[in-house]
């Protein structure tokens, strides 16, 4: 029950903070420049039209190509996101001590964490949604193409969403809003070249970079678990060579195992924001 | 749950953050339905024990009992309020929203909670303002709103920390009504607040605390009365009326027609008035100076501050 209010709070706060707005508001710009872009791209660029039946494979190439760019960068802003609403929702309200008058009614602090946990939650899969849902759009539109696998792609990359929000509500129930920023980016960076390795390793079939790769993956999952999504949502042909030009390589796919891990991740990180927002004296 | 005779009972509660001892033993028996004072410099651990009594802060030490369950127990809050010191709310919540919520978290039913959002709202002179943000508030306007939240249950305890800083004396003479209400209807209240004045009017009793330890407990009527020093004025006063008046009090200071002299309490008062008619003084006053309780404060506590 108290779990529903705090969730109700969290959308309320997104709604009369202006951050859902801002968020809405640059999503529609993102949108927008990327739907020009690829009309430019699809355009101007000599490539041949659809009246050529020849030229379907290559077309269908370009396309997924440009659109994994775009979901690259949807993912980058969600997953900033993210950890920017959440990075001061505990540590903020315990710092000013809007906190004081919540923990103190009859509820478990459990729920208070975990309310905001859903709020988030709901609101990065509406923003997540939204974005791709309008960047697949504009290239369905304009083009024909539709990427395989979206179901697929779309969970993978809303899980990775997941993982990094919930790693910042954990370190927001310890540590300071700027702690928790620093300690955040700090791991995604980590991860991010972590993974940047790992496919530079596999093609150069360099095992100790792949497995610098793996590590990095496992301290935080997120750059692996959206690769799988990439790749998901490869084309067929980008996926059998076994290399797509999009922004980052897969070369090495990361198994099911460690979708699986990212889960199991996101759940650990979900129980220790809660223990330690339970032990901690407010 | 037992209805309890006590709201409040501690045993040595304590709580150290690292070397640092916040409230070194804190033993405190507060009845049901009074008005208790919380008073001490700053520093002296006031609002950690309080923090410890809602389970905001987790005990190093000591055991307690709130509404007859153990410190920081969440059914007992159901029937606790609490007002934090430096009231920092919502701000973006209008003040319909904001009483709505903390009302949601007590999980009253709608019904009962639209009737005591409004009933409060008048109470606490905001109601042409239930629309507007909290953020658009001046700080006398958010320590009334802050007030109606700790009250929206209708708690059995309320937990007051400094409810009037920052009020103007129309919102303070408020607060006090508010208080004398509670009282008539069995609220148990406990009043943490540096202006001795306000403590003085409200409180049945009153705990001083020093170095997180309660240095002094009683009821505010014997802390106030006892001995008192009475200042006379008076007519006529011929030495053998002084040196009369003298053997009635003691530490008798004469000068021209006023004179100060210590008795034993009020009820020695009377007596001294009738013998100052009987032998012919002219009494224009006969004025009983109460000890303040800032006098007190300073005795008992110490004028270090408790540092």
């Amino acid at each position: 029950m108290a779990t529903f209010t705090i969730m109700r709070l969290t959308f309320l706060e997104a709604a009369r903070r202006r951050i859902a707005l801002a968020a809405f508001l640059l999503g529609i710009a993102f949108l927008a420049l990327f739907a020009i872009g690829f009309h430019f791209m699809r355009t101007e660029t000599g490539l041949p039209t659809s009246e050529d039946p020849g030229t379907t494979l290559l077309r269908s190439q370009v396309f997924n190509f440009l659109g994994q760019m775009g979901l690259y960068a949807v993912n980058f802003l969600t997953i900033a996101m993210g950890a920017l609403v959440s990075a001061d929702t505990l540590a903020g309200e315990i710092a000013s001590g809007t906190i004081q008058a919540l923990v103190t009614k009859p509820v478990r602090r459990a729920e208070i964490v975990l309310g905001k946990w859903l709020g988030f939650a709901v609101l990065l899969a509406v923003y997540l949604t939204l974005m791709d849902g309008g960047l697949m759009a504009a290239v369905y539109l304009q083009s024909g193409y539709v990427f395989p696998n979206i179901g697929t792609g779309l969970l993978l990359t809303y899980l990775e969403t997941l993982v990094v929000m919930t790693l910042t509500l954990a370190c927001s129930s310890t540590f300071s809003t700027l702690a928790t920023g620093g300690i955040v980016f700090g791991m995604w960076g980590l991860a991010f070249i972590g993974g940047f390795v790992e496919q530079v390793g596999a093609l150069l079939n360099n095992a100790t970079a792949v497995n610098i790769g793996i590590v990095s993956s496992l301290i935080l999952p997120t750059e692996a678990v959206f690769r799988r999504a990439q790749y998901a949502m490869m084309s067929p042909v980008a996926r059998s060579l076994g290399f797509s030009a999009g922004p980052l390589l897969v070369v090495s796919v990361p198994s099911l195992a460690m979708v699986i891990y990212a889960a199991l991740y996101l759940l650990a990180w979900l129980a220790l924001a809660v223990r330690q927002f339970n032990r901690r004296d407010l | 749950m037992v209805s309890p005779s006590f709201a409040i009972q501690t045993t040595g509660l304590r709580k150290a953050f690292g070397d640092n001892v916040a409230v070194r033993g804190l033993t405190l028996e507060v009845p049901a339905g009074e008005v208790f004072g919380f008073l001490g410099p700053n520093g002296a651990g006031k609002t950690t024990s309080i923090k410890m009594l809602l389970g905001l802060v987790a005990p190093t030490a000591g055991t307690g009992q709130v509404l007859g369950a153990p410190v920081g127990d969440r059914a007992a809050r159901t029937q606790v309020g609490f007002l934090p010191e430096h009231f920092r709310f919502h701000d973006w919540l209008t003040a319909e929203e904001f009483l709505t919520l903390h009302g949601r978290l007590y999980n009253m039913p709608a019904p009962r909670l639209r009737a005591r959002l409004s009933d409060l709202l008048e109470r606490v002179g905001l109601m042409s303002f239930r629309r507007k943000t909290l953020r658009t508030f001046s700080k006398g306007m958010l320590q009334r709103i802050g007030l109606a939240q700790a009250l929206i249950n209708d708690p059995a305890l309320v937990f007051l920390d400094e409810p009037t800083s920052g009020l103007d004396p129309v919102g303070r003479r408020l607060v006090r009504d508010i208080i004398r209400d509670l009282r008539a209807r069995g609220t148990t209240v406990f009043l943490n607040s540096h202006l001795l004045s306000e403590v003085e009017i409200t409180c049945d009793r009153v705990a001083f605390i020093k170095h997180g330890e309660v240095v002094h407990l009683s009821p505010l009527k014997t802390l106030l009365e006892g001995e008192t020093r009475v200042t006379v004025r008076a007519g006529r006063l011929t030495p053998e009326i002084l040196a009369g008046l003298a053997g009635l009090g003691r530490d008798m200071r004469a000068d021209g027609s006023q004179v100060t002299l210590t008795i034993e309490g009020e009820a020695a008062l009377p007596g001294l008035a009738r013998y100052l008619v009987e032998q012919g003084a002219e009494l224009y006053a006969l004025t009983p100076q109460r000890l303040a309780l800032e006098d007190l404060f300073i005795q008992i506590v110490g004028t270090d501050g408790g540092l």
